[in-house]
């Protein structure tokens, strides 16, 4: 095999090469079909002439046996072509992504409020809502689950509890110089991505499928597909060419969808699309998962952890889904970037009466990490030391600890010398200084200011997902098509990928067209999701390169009579030597030449291993860093609060575009606020979502975004062999919005001069600002002017 | 009939099914799939779409932006409809198209042709906009991805550089055709969307179809349609009724027909009471402001709609007609249950007049929600006192999202004539009795405790920023 030159970290670091697109602020692949309304979603494309439309009957109570199922008036509607229940499924009707327990729709037992029921094929989407409103469910009273400690109390899980550290911990707690314990709601939070749930199957030959959907995991889409339809995979294909956002939400959940379209075509020969009107994709789709967590530490004066005891109970709705991964993130991520000492971890899959909640963006890791910077405040309160102080003392460290609760070494920690660089960039301390000097003279708005950092573990800890596939194809006009296992939800997957294999053959990215992701292109794919969809599909999408680069280097090689040593592609020329050939001429030789133009290519991710057993392993392939500093105002006549300044210091390794990095940081941090903030999940008492639309469930809008917000990439490549030396950034930054969280603690502590530690659950609504505002005035006995 | 230009394209629709939308009428009828659904209520603005119509003088157009999930064809009459497919030359993008490109503004890509419709309305309405104007511009319009700033900057950037686009050099032809559709006689009346001009044909159009709701902005019933999925058989527009969309001010007041939208309402509203900008520039959102109308907000009569309280407290009188006679009745006698007017059956409202300002009267409409942009209030708080040497001379209040109806204080009232403004006693007094005095309802909003407390809250608040030569900041944010 003849030797490429191979790209290395340092001084001929790739993203350094002047005509390299590496490195460079490239547009978003789709930008100007995006602004130009050219951009096509599942719901813009061309319609079959035959085409129905669906619409879903759904339970009206959380719990209890069903014992009719009146569809009369609903088959008689108008424009009705056919009506299905979970008895017209021909093949499984189980179609749980991991685990079982999720029917495509409700079988004997309702398991939670608005679990579709049945569905109705119309002539029109119309037809198909109105008619759905019709039939008539009878169940039987049930008893649901709908707290917390009620699952507790019943012991009612989706998966085993799953432990990590020593019992031990729980001594070494009590023989530290301090203690604290500490309890945390964390609210859920919908997904709300603007495209809602759609799939449009269309029937082909025989019991052969085609698949539009907006899904991040078109594989499973097959697989359940063809399992619903009982038949076998190669049968089905799915295509997917974007998503109006995803977020996690589909993941796991756009496969139902896809499943009753595919069944409902089938039956009837059609084409069938079936769009999830925004109300219904709130109901019926899982969000993130609510969790009550819980702690006890101790550390000694200096407010060094010695050991902690820590209890994470996610409320995972009625079936497993994803859950047992997402608890488990959210136990890997108590630590953040802190050594806890001496710790146990314990997590719960709480079965509940409720949606199966599901992937979200930091998938566990959020709930986690939160509990950790919960516990640095209460630390700092209780010592009469600044947080930042506090968290800079338990940082990861040679001198302090390097070993996570679940036996990794963290190796390098980023994290002291970022958040050194942002207290300067920030000037933090002297802000902190203003900041209380302010609220000493202002009664009714008081500032806060908190700096939080974020390590977050890049990994599916799924073992066997972490793998990738590619395929790409060279046209006889030097022209390249790339096709990989990652699906674009607009994070700037295919944009980055067509860096890569520009990079990769020396050509422009005008000259890589990423196609739609498709099962028939590349099989047996993972999930977008665990923000690594560049880290595994660029690597496969490079190896695939290396495949045709050899190829073409071997043949240019033999044709000029020369050693292949040396062989490089740049500036669309493939130069050996003295030897120099333009790109689309050499394809052309290849091509004449009969050197096959096409190839796959294949990565899986090293290093990696959990045991369940001990707890113990590397689940993650490396670490993504990030250091945020927010500043609020709260009004605490009324709880409102405004978020003034956020500094942000974000680690991505040697970014490949960081125009597309920024981006992902930016709103990811805004989603983590709004999660934190406005964005409140009510749910009734008979365990109905009330905030089942935009009217009732707020999201960021364009006012929330702080005026200041000044974002820094902290350059430095990753010491693993990732992507270029790259580092994933989907999830990470989302985190970095907790220091929102700990500014709006800040501020309401400062009405008891930083003495206590409100307690704020989250979403920190207005109200509840009022509510810790109140009990800080109470226990101060101050009042406002 | 409903005539509008699709575009440059003269369209005569037969409206046979007055449920369609303007939305479901581009992507399904049009194939015209820029413009996307993000959730057919008018909250998250993936829908925007652009309105042209002659300027009151003629001989400009004026850009304003609606929901077109929740917009019906009636809206359209006489109007140019500009989509997102519409805005590039040829193959050039447009100013704010190719801004948005350069500055990363758009991700997933969903909600942008929505953003960019905002943004090349403001191109066409503000010269420099400022952060704030374009935070206003696209208050109506959700991202789940970018987080925002690119936007902002795209659309800062777009429309600090304004040049004249292919719509400023057509202005001349597309007012020519506008004419030229406005003069295709009177909108022929349809069956099942009625469009009177006059109060004659209001009067028979409603006696004719007694049951058929009217319609002005659409912002609430469109709900109905595409939230309930309620058909409804026949529905009358009030979109070209002329008389009901005058604005004057005399020695009476300030008179706003009811059929004025809300955004052009404010504006005036502003000219006379500067405080209002705050409730205003909170009210919904831009679009919805654009479409909804002050007569639909008084008609509808929820209790958590932002503008029955500012009626009120400012003692407005809402002058109702039947196409026979006027009568007037006063706003605190207009409100009689939940979602229950004073309006008898054939009766519209035709306009309402607002008391002009007073001397040393102190006016300030607080608005509290989860979120400040585009949210419907959890408690609305609406004080109107006037203070003379000192003294309280005059107090009238509103309020929404306390009871079953937008609601006044009159114990409050009470209590505080005639008492010291700057006395302590003014603001518990006022304190304690607002706490107290409604018995709202825990809801997905807040809760009753929370709409109580805030309540007594917001009195102390204007309380303190009514004090002579007051210091205090009492603001996370201002809205100048």
């Amino acid at each position: 095999m003849r030797k490429l030159v191979q790209t290395l970290p340092g001084i001929d670091h790739p993203t350094r090469q002047q005509n390299s697109p590496l490195g460079k602020d490239k547009s978003h692949e789709s930008a100007v079909r995006q602004v130009s309304g050219q951009a096509r979603y599942v719901d813009d494309m061309p319609e079959p002439a035959n085409i129905g439309y669906v619409a879903l009957g759904t339970s009206e109570c959380a719990a209890g046996k069903i014992e009719s199922i009146d569809l009369d008036a609903v088959r008689n509607s108008d424009g009705v072509i056919d009506v299905i229940t979970i008895h017209d499924i021909p093949g499984h009707t189980d179609i749980a992504p991991v685990f079982d327990g999720d029917p495509v729709l409700a079988e004997n037992d309702i398991l939670f409020y608005g679990q579709p029921v049945y569905a109705v094929l119309a002539n029109t989407t119309e037809q198909a809502r109105s008619a759905a409103a019709k039939g008539v469910i009878t169940v039987s009273d049930g008893s649901p689950t709908l707290t917390v400690d009620d699952a507790l109390a019943k012991q009612s899980f989706v998966r085993p509890t799953h432990v990590i550290g020593n019992e031990s911990a729980i001594e070494t707690v009590s023989g530290a110089a301090h203690q604290l314990s500490g309890s945390l709601f964390v609210g859920g939070q919908e997904h709300m991505y603007l495209e809602g749930q759609v799939s449009m199957a269309i029937p082909e030959e025989e019991d052969r499928m085609m698949i539009y959907t907006s899904s991040q995991h078109p594989s499973e889409v097959q697989k359940l597909v063809a399992e619903v339809l009982g038949t076998k995979l190669h049968r089905v294909t799915v295509d997917m060419r974007r998503m109006g956002g995803g977020f996690g939400g589909k993941e796991s959940q756009a496969a139902q969808w896809a499943c009753i379209a595919a069944v409902l075509a089938q039956r009837n020969g059609l084409a069938v699309k079936c769009r999830l009107p925004r109300s219904l994709d709130m109901s019926v789709t899982g969000k993130r998962h609510p969790f009550e967590n819980s702690w006890r530490i101790g550390f000694d004066e200096n407010g060094m952890i010695q050991g902690a005891d820590i209890t994470v109970n996610g409320n995972c709705g009625y079936s497993a889904d994803l859950s047992d991964a997402i608890v488990d993130r959210a136990m890997f991520h108590v630590d953040n970037g802190y050594f806890l000492g001496d710790s146990h971890v314990v997590g719960h899959r709480l079965k509940t009466s409720y949606v199966s909640h599901t992937a979200y963006r930091g998938f566990g890791g959020p709930q986690g990490m939160i509990v950790a910077e919960a516990m640095m405040d209460g630390i700092a309160r209780k010592l009469g030391e600044d947080p930042l102080t506090i968290r800079k003392r338990n940082l990861y460290g040679e001198t302090t600890g390097n070993t996570t609760p679940y036996g990794m070494d963290v190796g390098f920690n980023l994290l002291p010398d970022m958040i050194s660089k942002l207290e300067a960039s920030a000037d933090f301390w002297q802000r902190r200084e203003t900041i209380t000097a302010f609220n000493k003279s202002s009664p009714i708005i008081k500032k806060g200011l908190a700096m939080t950092p974020v390590k977050f573990g890049i990994s599916f800890t799924a073992k066997h997902l972490n793998q990738a596939g590619a395929l790409i194809h060279i046209y006889t006009d030097g022209s390249i098509q790339v096709n990989h296992g990652g699906t674009e939800m607009g994070q700037g997957l295919h944009t980055k990928i067509a860096q890569i294999a520009a990079h990769e053959f020396g050509v422009d990215t005008a000259d890589i067209e990423v196609t739609s992701t498709r099962t028939d292109k590349v099989p047996n794919t993972s999930p977008t999701a665990a923000s690594s969809g560049t880290d595994l599909n660029g690597k496969a999408v490079q190896n695939a390169c290396i495949t045709l680069k050899e190829r073409l280097i071997e043949f240019w090689a033999a044709e000029c009579g020369v050693s292949s040593d040396g062989a490089k592609f740049e500036n669309y020329q493939l130069t050996i030597g003295e030897h120099t050939i333009d790109f689309p001429a050499l394809i052309q030789a290849a091509y004449l030449g009969r050197i096959s133009l096409s190839s796959t290519g294949y990565y899986r991710t090293p290093k990696i291993y959990y045991d369940r057993e001990t707890g113990t392993g590397r689940p993650f392939f490396y670490f993504a860093y990030g250091v945020a500093a927010s500043e609020v105002s709260i009004d605490t006549l009324t709880g409102e609060y405004k978020v003034e300044k956020v500094d942000i210091l974000h680690d991505v390794g040697a970014s490949l575009n960081p125009a597309i990095d920024v981006g992902q940081i930016e709103g990811g941090f805004i989603q983590g606020m709004g999660w934190l903030t406005s964005e409140e999940l009510k749910w009734d008492d008979h365990g109905r979502l009330t905030s089942n639309n935009m009217a009732t469930y707020k999201i960021p809008a364009i006012g929330d975004t702080p005026a200041e917000m000044n974002v820094s990439l902290y350059r430095r490549p990753n010491d693993e062999d990732s992507i270029y030396h790259s580092k994933a950034v989907g999830e990470p930054p989302f985190m970095l919005a907790i220091s929102v969280w700990c500014a709006l603690k800040d501020a309401i502590a400062s009405l008891d001069d930083y003495q206590t530690d409100p307690y704020l659950p989250t979403p920190a609504t207005p109200e509840k600002v009022l509510d810790a505002v109140m009990a800080m005035q109470a226990k101060s006995g101050s009042n406002a002017a | 009939m409903v005539r509008f230009l699709l575009n440059n394209e003269p369209v005569e629709l037969q409206v046979n099914d007055p449920n369609m939308t303007v939305l479901r009428f581009l992507r399904e009828r049009q194939r015209k799939t820029g413009t996307k659904e993000g959730c057919a209520a008018g909250d998250c603005g993936a829908c925007t779409v652009v309105v042209a119509s002659p300027s009151d003088e003629g001989n400009s157009l004026s850009y304003t932006t609606i929901n077109s999930c929740i917009a019906l064809l009636s809206s359209l009459q006489g109007k140019q409809l500009i989509t997102v497919e519409d805005l590039a030359d040829k193959q050039a993008l447009h100013p704010v198209q190719a801004s948005m490109v350069e500055h990363h503004g758009s991700q997933c890509g969903f909600c942008t042709p929505g953003f960019v419709m905002s943004a090349f309305a403001l191109y066409h309405t503000a010269s420099n906009p400022q952060r704030e104007d374009v935070v206003d511009a696209l208050s109506g319009n959700l991202c789940r991805c970018t987080g925002y700033r690119p936007i902002i900057d795209a659309t800062l950037s777009a429309c600090a550089d304004k040049t004249d686009d292919k719509f400023d050099a057509q202005q001349s032809q597309t007012l020519e055709k506008l004419a030229t559709l406005a003069q295709q006689s009177t909108p022929a009346v349809n069956a099942k969307l009625l469009m009177p001009a006059t109060r004659v044909a209001l009067k028979a159009a409603i006696a004719a179809n007694p049951d058929a709701p009217l319609v002005a902005g659409s912002t609430d019933l469109a709900l109905e349609i595409t939230q309930k999925n309620i058909q409804f058989e026949c529905l009358i527009s009030l979109s070209q009724m002329a008389a009901l969309k005058t604005i004057s001010s005399d020695d009476q007041g300030i008179h706003i027909g009811a059929a004025v939208p809300l955004s052009q309402a404010m504006e005036t509203l502003i000219q006379f009471y500067p405080s209002l900008k705050e409730l205003f520039t909170r009210f919904a959102s831009l679009p919805v402001r654009n479409q909804a109308t002050l007569g639909g907000n008084v008609a509808n009569a929820s209790p958590i709609g932002d503008t029955p309280p500012l009626l009120l407290a400012l003692n407005a009188q809402i002058i109702v007609d039947d196409g026979n006679a006027e009568r007037m009745i006063a706003a605190k006698d207009f409100f009689l249950g939940y979602r229950k007017t004073a309006l008898k059956a054939g009766e519209w409202i035709n306009r309402i007049t607002f008391p002009l300002p007073v001397a040393n009267q102190h006016l300030a409409a607080y608005k509290i929600s989860k979120r400040m942009e585009d949210d419907i209030s959890a408690v609305l708080a609406v004080f109107n006192v006037v203070i003379e040497d000192g003294v309280v001379s005059k107090v009238s209040t509103g309020f929404g999202g306390v009871a079953a109806t937008p609601i006044h204080c009159a114990p409050l009232e009470q209590a505080l004539i005639n008492q010291n403004w700057q006395d302590a006693a003014c603001k518990t007094t006022g304190k304690q009795i607002l706490t107290d005095a409604f018995s709202p309802i825990d809801d997905v909003r807040a809760t009753a405790a929370y709409r109580k407390q805030v309540l007594g809250n917001l009195w102390h608040r204007f309380w303190l920023e009514n004090q002579a030569n007051n210091a205090i900041e009492t603001r996370v944010v201002t809205h100048a």
